[in-house]
Parts: C-alpha cells; structure tokens; sequence
C-alpha cells in the first residue's frame, strides 16, 4: 500500500493528472483554483510536460481544444467566473466530440460573486456549459482521495464516449487538506484514438476535428449519434452513494461539500431516533435517477441540501415525479451550512422539532 | 459522535495559525486517524485575521469546518471575542496571554493562560508563540501519541528549513512543561 500523505485538494488533483498522463495543463490562475496551476507549473515541467498560463481562461480552453485533438490527455481548471469564460471552448469540444479534463473549484456568483466555497454552478456544469446540444460527464468528489479517484475515471470515461469531463469541486474541497493515498500506477495501454490529428505520415486517411456542419441534416445526424453515446452513459454510467439508506423516512440527497456536512446532520439525527439516510450522486450528469428511483416507494419524503439556492433540488423532483415530497435547504454567496442547521430541518421534516 | 475532537487555531496572518493547524493535522496522520485541515483563504492571509479548522476523528468526518469547537487557540483578542462563546461547555481554551489583555469570564469551560510570546521572544523564538500552546494542549489534552507528536514538528518543516526543526522542538517542549 502506498504510504498516505497529507494534500490539499487543488494539489491532489493536479497530481492525480500527471499521475494519469496529463502532460498538457493550459491555465489562468483565480481563487480558490490556483493551487492546481501552481502544482501544475512546478511538477509538469520535470515530467517532460507543458505548463502554460494563458494570457486569458478563452485562451487556455482553446489550448486545451487543439493539444486533445492531437490525441494527448489535457486538462485545465478555473474558478466559476473563469469556468463561464472557457464555455465557449467547452461547447467546441463537446461539438468536435473530443475528451477534456476540466475542472471548476467553485465559488459564490453570479458575476464575480465572492471567492468563498460555492455549489452554485450545478446548472451550469450540468445543463449548459455553453451553448448548444450536448453534455459533459460531471462528478463530484467529496473528499480529496476522491478528488484523485476521480480524475482518472473522467480522463477514462471521457476517451470511451469521446465526451468533454468535468470535475466539479468547490472552495472547500480544494482548500482543505485530508489524507490521501495514490493508486499504484497501472501500464495500461492508453485509449485508442483514431480520430486523433496527430500525424500520420501519409500512411492514413487524413483526421479533421470540426464542429461546424453547415447542412442541417449533417448537423442534425451527428447530434442524434452523440445523443445515443449520452444514452449509453446514462445507461451505464451512474454513480451514487447511499448512506443508511435501509430503513429511511426522511432522504437528504447532497452532492460534494454540503454532502459532508449533510452526512453529520444524518448521523446525529438518527442518534435522536429519527430514520435519516443519505443519497450522495457522485455523478451529477448522468444523474443518478435509478438511486433515487430505488427509494421513492418506501421512503416518506426527500430533502436537498445544497450550496446555491435550489438547483439539483430540480434533478430529484423529476426522478420522484410529485409521488413524495421534495424539500429544499440551502445557503448561498459562500456560506458553507453547519450539520445543526441541516438536523434542524431534518427534525421540521419528521415532525420532532425541538 | 464517538472520539471525535474539533480544534480551531484562530489569530492574525503571520502568526503561524496555518502551520500550528498542520502539526496538529500530521499527528493524527501519524496515529492513523482520520483527520481533516480546512484554512481560512482570502484576504485573511494577507495580515487580517486568519484561521485554521482541525478535526481529529476515529471515523470518517463530515464537516471539515468547526463551528463549534472542543479546543479554541486563541492568539489575538479579536480571535477570542469572535469563537469565546462558540466552544462547547467542557471544551478548551488555550489563550495567548502576552495578546490577550482579556480573561474568559465562562465557567464551563477550562482555560489556559501561557505568555506564549513573551516566552517565544525571551527564547529567540518569534514565530513559535502558537507552537508553545500546541505543546501546552498536547500536555493538557494528550490529543495524540507523544512519537507522533515529535514525527509532526518534523515533517512540518520543509528540508530548506531544517534550521527552524530546533527552534520548534523547543518550543514544543516549553509547551508541555507550561
């Protein structure tokens, strides 16, 4: 077993990237995110890689867009503000059908919002990081050796869809420390990738990345194809945490940071009698429907608990459909809520108010 | 919650809040804990207040953030007027009294007076007030093994700094005999 070492967050990833292969880190530092890139720019450079801080975050995307069409494992992250600059690029990438690591260490907006811990980007990562049809695969750690699980299954996943991958942290997660233990490095063979523009000496048909189709139907056709890769990762994709789920009345269903927190609030409140339980989605986009599916019918009602105002609270109505009640408990603009604010709510839920 | 203790290192930026919240964190690594280490980021680093959330656990922890702490450090008054009342009854109260000109007027709770940094002046040890009440907790509260203790101040201190490894073992050991 490797020996485990203390991190925080924003350097666990960074480290987790090289240690998946990523040579290619294109940046533009802003807080709290800027540990990765300061990572990036000490370790890459003595790997044989390409450190570059952007003059702009609309640069360093696109920086990103041209090194993973040539086939290399790439990545960038930003804070909330300079993640809603790259979505132009996100959509080319989503549109090129291309892999990407990106990566949003959120904070409080909208606008330039404050730079304390946030989850006020759900929408945005899984809705409409940028414009048009298409969709990144979004997870969301929760503790850092999550923060470096994950990045080689968003690079993993990412290559098999040919989807864009986002990691989405917040403030918290990327300042705190915890321990943390790297896999053992596997000599996999790397992803094939055929479509890749990275030379081929006149041995092969010429590769061409493109997102601009100017007949409808084209357009139309390859969405409708990249819409049957989204069906499959949500098919098979999905992934969620459940946490004394067995026997339980009132459901919080939390993701990342307020995942954490919500955690304690459950564990305290089943010390006073109350059948709490915890679903954690792990991926955001797919959303875990079959979990919280799997719990509609014997459960009394659901409780979200977020860092925004209310947004992946949308996702689990949906699933649930109006046959159960669906709460919403939340603090925004960088306020993180403490486990007796969530208990307390959790309490009004069972009707043991104190 | 079972064997779970909350620490909150409070004061100004340059003060070693951070760095005293790492030592702290690094001990539990070294018992095998579960632990987590959250800072204060922002304009707090650059010379306003400043503080650290330390959680010590036998089980994985939730809340890496401490509302309400088991042990408050306090090394400025603003520090310790802002978290004096968030400290749970029975918790602990290490103050800096060479800062501190105030006492804690609660009776459920146990404080400590140390002349931290008069002491850590007197011994031509600046920076390490905060370090003598890590020692003085540690003697008060045994909150780790005394080898991960002493393997903390260690892997605190980067190698280009080793000439501070000294410096901070004693303090450490003024601490405990505070």
């Amino acid at each position: 077993m490797a020996e485990k070492v203390l991190m925080k967050g924003n350097e666990a990833l960074a480290e987790a990237a090289i240690q998946c292969g990523c040579r290619h880190y294109f940046g533009y530092p802003i807080t709290p995110q800027t540990e990765v890139a300061a990572y990036m720019s000490k370790r890459l450079p003595k790997e044989g890689g390409v450190f570059l801080q952007a003059e702009s975050e609309i640069a360093a995307v696109n920086m990103v867009l041209g090194a993973t069409s040539a086939g290399v494992r790439a990545m960038t992250s930003s804070s909330s503000p300079g993640i809603s600059l790259k979505s132009e690029g996100v959509s080319y990438i989503g549109g090129s059908d291309l892999p990407a690591l990106i990566i949003n260490v959120q904070r409080g907006g909208p606008g330039l919002g404050g730079i304390q811990p946030s989850q006020s980007d759900y929408w945005q990562a899984t809705k409409a990081l940028g414009h048009g049809d298409f969709q990144l695969f979004v997870l969301a750690p929760s503790t850092i050796q999550e923060m470096v699980d994950f990045v080689s299954l968003a690079y993993e996943v990412g290559e098999k869809y040919r989807v864009p991958a986002m990691i989405l942290s917040d403030g918290m997660l990327g300042q705190m420390m915890e321990p943390v233990e790297f896999p053992q490095k596997k000599d996999e063979p790397a992803a094939e990738k055929p479509w890749a523009t990275n030379g081929h000496k006149g041995q092969r048909k010429k590769n061409i990345i493109n997102s601009l189709y100017i007949q409808p139907e084209e357009l139309e056709n390859l969405i409708k194809e990249r819409y049957e890769r989204y069906e499959k990762i949500k098919a098979e994709e999905q992934r969620a945490e459940e946490f004394m789920m067995d026997d339980a009345d009132v459901v919080v269903v939390a993701f990342g940071a307020s995942s954490r927190v919500s955690r304690s609030a459950v564990m305290q409140a089943r010390a006073e009698g109350i059948k709490a339980g915890l679903i954690r989605p792990i991926t955001l986009w797919p959303f875990p429907d079959k979990t919280i599916e799997k719990h509609v019918d014997h459960t009394k009602q659901f409780l979200c608990v977020e860092m925004n105002m209310g947004q992946m609270v949308d996702d689990v109505r949906l699933v649930v459909s109006g046959r159960k009640p669906v709460s919403f408990f939340g603090r925004t603009g960088g306020v993180i809520p403490t486990p007796a604010e969530v208990l307390d709510e959790i309490r009004k839920l069972a009707g043991k108010e104190n | 919650m079972a064997n779970t203790l909350n620490i909150l290192l409070a004061g100004f930026g340059g003060q070693g809040i951070l760095f005293a919240g790492k030592t702290i964190a690094y001990s539990g690594l070294l018992d095998g804990k579960e632990l987590s280490w959250l800072p204060s980021y922002g304009p707090e680093m650059r010379g306003g207040t400043c503080n650290c959330s330390v959680v010590l656990s036998d089980e994985s922890i939730g809340s890496p953030l401490v509302t309400t702490p088991d042990v408050l450090i306090a090394m400025n008054r603003p520090s310790l007027e802002k978290f004096v009342d968030k400290v749970v009854p029975g918790g602990t109260i290490l103050v800096d009294s060479s800062m501190i000109d105030i006492k804690v007027e609660r009776t459920d709770v146990n404080v400590y007076y140390v002349d931290a940094t008069k002491i850590a002046d007197e011994n031509n040890m600046h920076s390490c007030a905060i370090i003598i009440l890590v020692g003085k907790m540690f003697k008060e509260l045994g909150f780790c093994s005394k080898e991960a203790l002493d393997g903390a101040i260690q892997k605190v201190i980067p190698p280009k700094k080793a000439a501070m490894l000294e410096l901070n073992q004693k303090a450490l050991e003024i601490g405990q005999n505070a």
